[in-house]
Order: C-alpha cells, then structure tokens, then sequence
C-alpha cells in the first residue's frame, strides 16, 4: 500500500515522540530502584524496557481515540497531527535537558490542542474536557499518589523499626525490583498505546485504514519497539532528579512508592479517572519521604517540577501552534518544520553532552548544590 | 467545572487501601524472616516466623497477580 509523504511523515515523527516518551519516562518505574541500589542502572532499564515492549502487545484495549474529545476529532489532518506531535517531542526533549520529569502526556494533548487551535479555531478545542481530563487529574494525581505512599512508608517503617535491618534492607531491595518492574509494565500499556494511536489515526484520516480499525501489527511492532528503544537508552537526567534530588531514598521507602504509583496507576484507569503516570510516581516519590522520619524532601526540587508540569501543556501548545502555522502552508512549510525540530533536537543533544549523565555516574552526589525555587 | 469527586474518591481510597494491604503485610512478612534469621543464628528452627513470612508473601503476591491481571485483560 501506498503512502502519501505526509502520512509517512507523521509516522516517522510518532515514534520520534513515542522514543522520548520511553527515555522521558524510564525515570517513572526505575528511579527509585537505581537510587537504592535494587538494581543496577544498566540492568534496570533493560528490565524496564522489554516490559514496555510486553506492554505495548498485552492490552488489546487501543487507544481509540488519542485525543479523548480534547479537540474535534473531524478537524483533524495529518498536519495538524504533525504540529502537535512537533510540539511534544520539543517540550520533551527540553524538559529532558533540565532533568524535570514532566508529563508526556500533557505534551502530546498540549501540542495537538496548539495545532488544532490554529488550524481549525479555538472552537475545535473542547474546553471543558481539558479542565476535566487534564487540569483535574494533574492536580490529584501527585496528592493521590503521594498521601498513599506516605502511609504506606510509615506503615513499612512502623512495622519494621524493630525488626533485623540487615534483613530488612536486603528483603526490600528484592521487593523494590518487583514493585519496579510492575510500574514499568503499567506504563508500557499505557503509553505505547497512545503512539499506536496517532499512526492508526493518521492512517484512517488518510483512507489507507477503515474506520475504526485497530491497529496493523507493524503499528503495534514499530510503536513497541521505539518506546524500548527509548527507555533502554535511559532518560539518566530525570532518573537523577527523580531518585536522588528530590529526597534520599532507602529500598523500604522505594517499595512503598513504586507499590503506590502501581496501585494507583492500576486503579485510576479501571475506575475512569485518568491520572499521569509521571505525576503519580513524582508524588509517591515525595510521599515516601514525608513517610519516612526525618527523611528530607527539598521541596525546592518538587516546586521546580510542578512549575513544568504547569508549563507543559501551554508550552507544548504554543510550539504546536506556531508548527501548525508553518506546516499549514504547504509542503516546504512542512518540511521546514521538519527539518527544524531535527536541528532543535541535535541542539538540545549537544548541549546535554556539556553535562551529561549516564547510567555510570547517575548515582553520584551532585557536583555543585541544586539551585532550588529560583529556575 | 465540574469534578467528579465520586471517580475521585473510589481511586484515592482503592489505592489507598490496597497499598495499606500489601506493604503492611509485606512488612509483616519482611518481620518474620528477620525473626527466622536470628532464630536460625541461635540454633532455633524459626519456624513460626518463616511460617508468617510466606503467608505475607503469598498473599502480597496473589494481589500483584490481580493487578497483572487487570492490566492485561
């Protein structure tokens, strides 16, 4: 079957998006096992990456429609599709730079309200369903995610104060990959969906796929394949952030949060109330560390991030937005774009070179302090 | 806006109750293996600990199974 270059277009910058949804989001599962040591990093982002690939093939419930009636599904074109997902891979990758674990999710909604706004009018953004599918669930999910983990932490810590810590320590080490690797399958069927998606979307929009169709096996294939890929390459920035910056992190407290974010994530999506994987493991990890006596959270660290996932769906808009403008105009419109995003993201790469962390010097203590709240 | 506080609750208290569950008995299990270890060093058998300790991780077990089921079907 043929495909027009737009489709193919939007195919290739799908699973461009979908590999920095994987790097952005390893932090989510494995952070906290990496920081405590449960697992090593190389091992735990390999774990965590097949799981996304078993993920992506176990749920036969597609995401049908990516967009959930945030914008109108019948204004949407190719390009437009395009624009957003411009728009979320940019936001993704900065994000990415600054190590903030913001939501992949309110990326790609926020890039694709930009692009449609533009596109079609602020009419084709149904603003009650952001409020309702978004706004709401960001704000809950880290206070959710984050009282259950603290009652979980002290409840371990209760329980265990006068056990055998030896014990303790190396029971909860083997836990903690458990309750990992649980996170880490949760998210693959989440998120690999949401890519899959988008191509099936763009494939029906185009007339190469019937209405309704579920996704061709190379979608599922491909779409895997790309958030592994992504996670296997370890977004070390967020894990850093996430298992060292926020609060120290002893395996019990690592258990408790994974275990919350789990069950949350589990229950949130059986129960029709969307959360965000990122927020809802930020707030296990902040959880956790009220939970634990006298564990420390430096809240300049939390504040920064909630500053981000503020940011993400206007920013992810307005890049989407200004994509949509250029790429509306035609063919070299689209390739501008295009060939823009590569040159932001070779930008953005060799900056990160400047201060890199890898998974060899992810755990170590930072060089300089964080510079907390102002940022 | 209008927020649905009944959605709302049944996640947070789902969640809340089910971590309550599961780490608490993995602590209690996690208790009765330390107990086996320092029974095992004084030459005891440690049995009732050991006992405990499988229990606690069956059934923490079982419950993750149930999650693994939920994600999958």
């Amino acid at each position: 079957m043929g495909f027009s270059l737009i489709v193919i277009v939007v195919i290739v910058a799908a699973l461009a998006f979908d590999f920095t949804n994987g790097f952005h989001d390893t932090a989510n599962a494995m952070a906290t096992s990496i920081a405590t040591g449960a697992l090593k990093p190389k091992v735990a982002v390999a774990i965590s990456a097949v799981l996304n690939l078993a993920g992506a093939f176990l749920s036969t419930e597609v995401a049908k429609t990516i967009s959930g009636g945030i914008v109108d599904d019948t204004k949407i074109t190719p390009v437009v599709i395009f624009a957003g997902l411009f728009g979320a891979i940019i936001w993704n990758l900065l994000t990415w730079l600054l190590g903030l674990p913001s939501s992949s999710s309110h990326a790609l909604f926020g890039g694709l309200i930009g692009a449609t706004w533009i596109a079609s009018g602020a009419d084709a953004v149904h603003f009650a369903a952001v409020v309702q599918k978004i706004l709401i669930p960001a704000v809950a999910s880290p206070i959710v995610a984050g009282i259950v983990a603290m009652v979980g932490t002290f409840l371990v810590y209760k329980i265990t104060q006068t056990a055998r810590q030896d014990v303790v320590g190396k029971t909860f080490k083997t836990a903690q990959a458990l309750s990992a690797s649980l996170v880490s399958l949760a998210h693959g069927t989440n998120d690999a969906q949401k890519t899959m998606g988008v191509i099936t979307l763009t494939l029906i929009a185009s007339g190469s796929l019937a209405s309704g169709a579920a996704p061709p096996v190379w979608v599922i294939l491909c779409s895997g394949a790309a958030i592994a890929a992504g996670t296997y390459l370890g977004g070390w920035r967020i894990i850093q952030t996430m298992g060292r910056k926020i609060t120290e992190i002893q395996t019990p407290q690592g258990f408790a949060a994974e275990t919350s974010a789990a069950v949350t994530i589990l229950a949130s999506s059986h129960l029709g109330f969307a959360l965000s994987t990122t927020h809802v493991c930020s707030g296990g990890v902040i959880g956790s560390g009220v939970g634990r006596k006298l564990a420390e959270v430096r809240w300049g660290v939390a504040g920064r991030m909630a500053i981000a996932w503020l940011l993400t769906l206007p920013a992810a808009a307005i890049i989407g937005a200004i994509a949509s403008e250029i790429s509306s105009s035609g063919g070299v419109g689209t390739v501008l774009v295009g060939v823009a995003g590569v040159a932001v993201a070779v930008v953005i790469y060799l900056w990160s070179r400047r201060n890199p962390v890898t998974a060899s010097n992810v755990n170590e203590p930072e060089q300089q302090p964080v510079t907390v709240g102002a940022a | 806006m209008k927020i649905d506080w009944v959605a709302l609750g049944s996640v947070f208290l789902i969640a809340l109750v089910a971590v309550v569950v599961v780490t608490g008995l993995f602590a209690v299990g996690v208790r009765g293996l330390a107990l086996r270890t320092t029974a095992r060093e004084s030459g005891a058998g440690g049995t009732g600990g050991l006992t405990a300790a499988v229990v606690c991780f069956a059934v923490c077990a079982a419950i993750v199974a149930y999650g693994v089921y939920l994600i999958v079907a």
